[in-house]
């Protein structure tokens, strides 16, 4: 029995990290899958969601660890108020980089994502510094376990759910579309007449605002956050591992590489607790060795993921209305 | 004024010089290879760490091991070449930033495997030569100094009077004009590894002699150099030693103004502005 509750546990916590994980594939998706946006500043974006969130929800801070907020707003604001700076910081780097090559915008996502990280970690009176904050309010906290991990687990559920079906709507839009098209061939793009750069800022701003939102789902979860928790290997590095090992351009796949990925993420946790203890720090070396070399082998030999992004359908009307126009 | 020049301008030259050696790769990279080599810092490192293996092992001179490890980052980073970025040539080039950015991940953790994640130094702490008071120079940055002008030297030699240099110059300019003059271009970017890969590990090995050791200490610099090479223009290695001694420069002389913490900021800023307002860079290079 006791076993088994743990089990139930685990795997709760399992594919709660899952699905929180999943919020960001699926906004790296829009940025990178659908409109080709090379968004390498995830880490930045879910700080910045993570610490909003905090700030605007957690109880007022102890005396010895002072840090902005104590607001205590209810959790859904504090999603919101993620989701929305997450956003405008996304807005102005957008505004910038996007006219430029994909490698540019590269290196300002890395560069901005580190400067966030490096204010939070030093900006004591904003974010609490290196303690951090804490006592974040948990949905569900009051409940009894395993129920209130379990009812945890549904909420983030339901979430990636909401987000699914929004961006799959999104995606098959003429929206969408228009996105798929800059990201194949930006000139035509701009030659059909679309806004290639408008586009692109609205693709870049909503990816990133889900990248804040997971920051702030994740530091609902853990009720605490740390300047660590921000680690670009698992906040932004991961990521793109799922999605490209997934699927990238496809949502399900997004979902499913997050799922995937984590659970070889996980087992490869489990592999190296069997060692023993001088090994087991050095193991972890390898465990990140292995994720990097993953990726290559995605990249060379299944770069389309498991589940391939499917073409755009073109309904029955808009066919014969091309044929008569070409006709 | 000597107070001015011990405490900042030292520093700014020692730092220039070393953004200067890594960003001439990454600038050449980019413009014939087409691509942001995201794992260049981390061939820093590495350069770094095989120095300290010469070092440590066989009681080597610092400046003696920096040419033997020129040579291994040199065939390392072409053996990288050939595995991981060759088979990405005919696909979008962003392909190629994903897979250096993989390859950074998979060289910084096995540079934690092999050397742990403490500061490791070359020599102890040096203390100022009494012949050059009141000016506070050490003996390692006579070493440091005197190696940036000759690997500097060996570059321009290299560029403006080999056939090679030359060849790697017009591709940078242009790669399909250089393909139909005949220009051997796989060979090319074979030289470019070589020439960027070697400067790299050279950077590495000052930086170790300056500071210290250490496993992210090529990829915290990547954003200054990659700074320094748009702010030079994109393929033009004269450009990036320029841009390489502005950024040490203005990251130095910024902590007059804010904490030294966020001196990281300064070259994100500076390469903000010149990509908002001059994209091509000083030396007009690529807009790609």
């Amino acid at each position: 029995m006791e076993t088994a509750g743990g089990l139930i546990l685990f795997l709760v916590g399992f594919f709660t990290l899952a699905s929180i994980a999943s919020v960001s594939t699926l906004g790296l998706n829009i940025c990178w899958g659908v409109t080709g946006l090379f968004n390498i500043g995830i880490a930045g974006f879910y700080a910045v969601g993570a610490y909003t969130s905090a700030i605007l929800t957690a109880e007022p801070s102890v005396p010895s660890n002072p840090h902005l907020g104590g607001f205590e707003l209810p959790i859904p604001v504090g999603w919101a108020g993620a989701m929305v700076m997450s956003a405008a910081i996304a807005w102005i780097v957008g505004k910038v980089c996007l006219r430029l090559r994909a490698d540019y915008l590269a290196i300002a996502t890395i560069g901005i994502a580190e400067i966030i990280r490096i204010t939070f970690r030093n900006w004591g009176a904003i974010a609490g510094g290196s303690y951090g904050i804490h006592r974040i309010p948990k949905p569900f906290e009051s409940w009894p376990q395993p129920w209130a991990e379990i009812f945890f687990l549904l909420l983030m559920i339901a979430v990636v759910v909401v987000i699914y079906l929004v961006i799959e709507r999104g995606i098959n839009s003429p929206w969408g579309r228009v996105m798929r098209a800059i990201r194949e061939n930006e000139t035509a793009a701009a030659a059909a007449g679309k806004d290639v750069e408008r586009m692109r800022l609205q693709a870049f701003v909503y990816g990133s605002a889900l990248m804040g939102l997971a920051g702030a789902l994740s530091a609902h979860y853990l009720k605490q956050f740390l300047p660590e928790d921000t680690e670009p290997l698992t906040a932004t590095f991961l990521i793109w591992v799922m999605l490209i090992a997934g699927g990238s351009g496809n949502n399900k796949g997004a979902i499913l590489g997050a799922f995937v990925v984590w659970g070889l993420w996980t087992m490869s946790e489990f592999l190296t607790d069997l060692l023993s203890a001088e090994w087991a720090t050095r193991a972890a070396y390898i465990r990140v060795f292995l994720i990097g070399l993953l990726l290559q082998v995605v990249l060379q030999f299944f770069s389309r993921g498991i589940i391939p992004e499917k073409p755009p359908v073109i309904r029955r009307g808009e066919t014969n209305a091309v044929k008569a126009e070409a006709g | 004024m000597i107070e001015f020049f011990n405490d900042y301008i030292l520093s700014a030259l020692i730092l220039g010089s070393i953004y200067a050696l890594g960003a001439i790769g990454i600038s050449m990279i980019y413009a014939i290879l087409r691509f942001a080599h995201f794992a260049h810092g981390d061939l820093l490192t590495l350069g770094a760490y095989f120095a300290f293996e010469l070092v440590d092992r066989f009681r080597a001179h610092p400046v003696i091991s920096i040419p033997i490890a020129m040579v291994t980052v040199a065939i390392v980073a072409v053996g990288i070449d050939y595995a991981f970025y060759r088979p990405f040539r005919k696909s979008r080039p962003i392909i190629m930033v994903i897979a250096s950015f993989g390859i950074a991940l998979m060289l910084r953790s096995t540079f934690q495997l092999l050397w742990g994640t403490d500061d490791q130094y070359y020599w102890s702490i040096q203390p100022p030569l009494e012949s050059l008071e009141p000016f506070l120079v050490g003996a390692k940055h006579l070493y440091i100094g005197g190696a940036v002008i000759v690997l500097i030297s060996a570059t321009h030699y290299l560029l403006a009077y080999t056939r090679t240099g030359k060849a790697m110059r017009a591709m940078s300019d242009d790669p399909d004009l250089a393909r139909v003059t005949g220009i051997p271009t796989e060979r090319i970017v074979i030289w470019t590894w070589i020439v960027g890969a070697s400067l790299a590990a050279a950077a590495g090995v000052l930086l170790g002699m300056d500071t210290r050791i250490k496993f992210d200490m090529g990829w915290n610099l990547l954003l200054p150099m990659f700074a320094a090479a748009i702010l030079g223009g994109l393929g033009r290695p004269y450009g990036a030693i320029a841009g390489g001694m502005v950024i040490g420069g203005l990251e130095e002389l910024s902590t007059l103004v804010i904490p030294g913490d966020y001196k990281s900021a300064v070259a994100f800023g500076v390469m903000v502005l010149v990509l908002i307002f001059r994209p091509q860079g000083i030396f007009k290079g690529r807009v790609l």
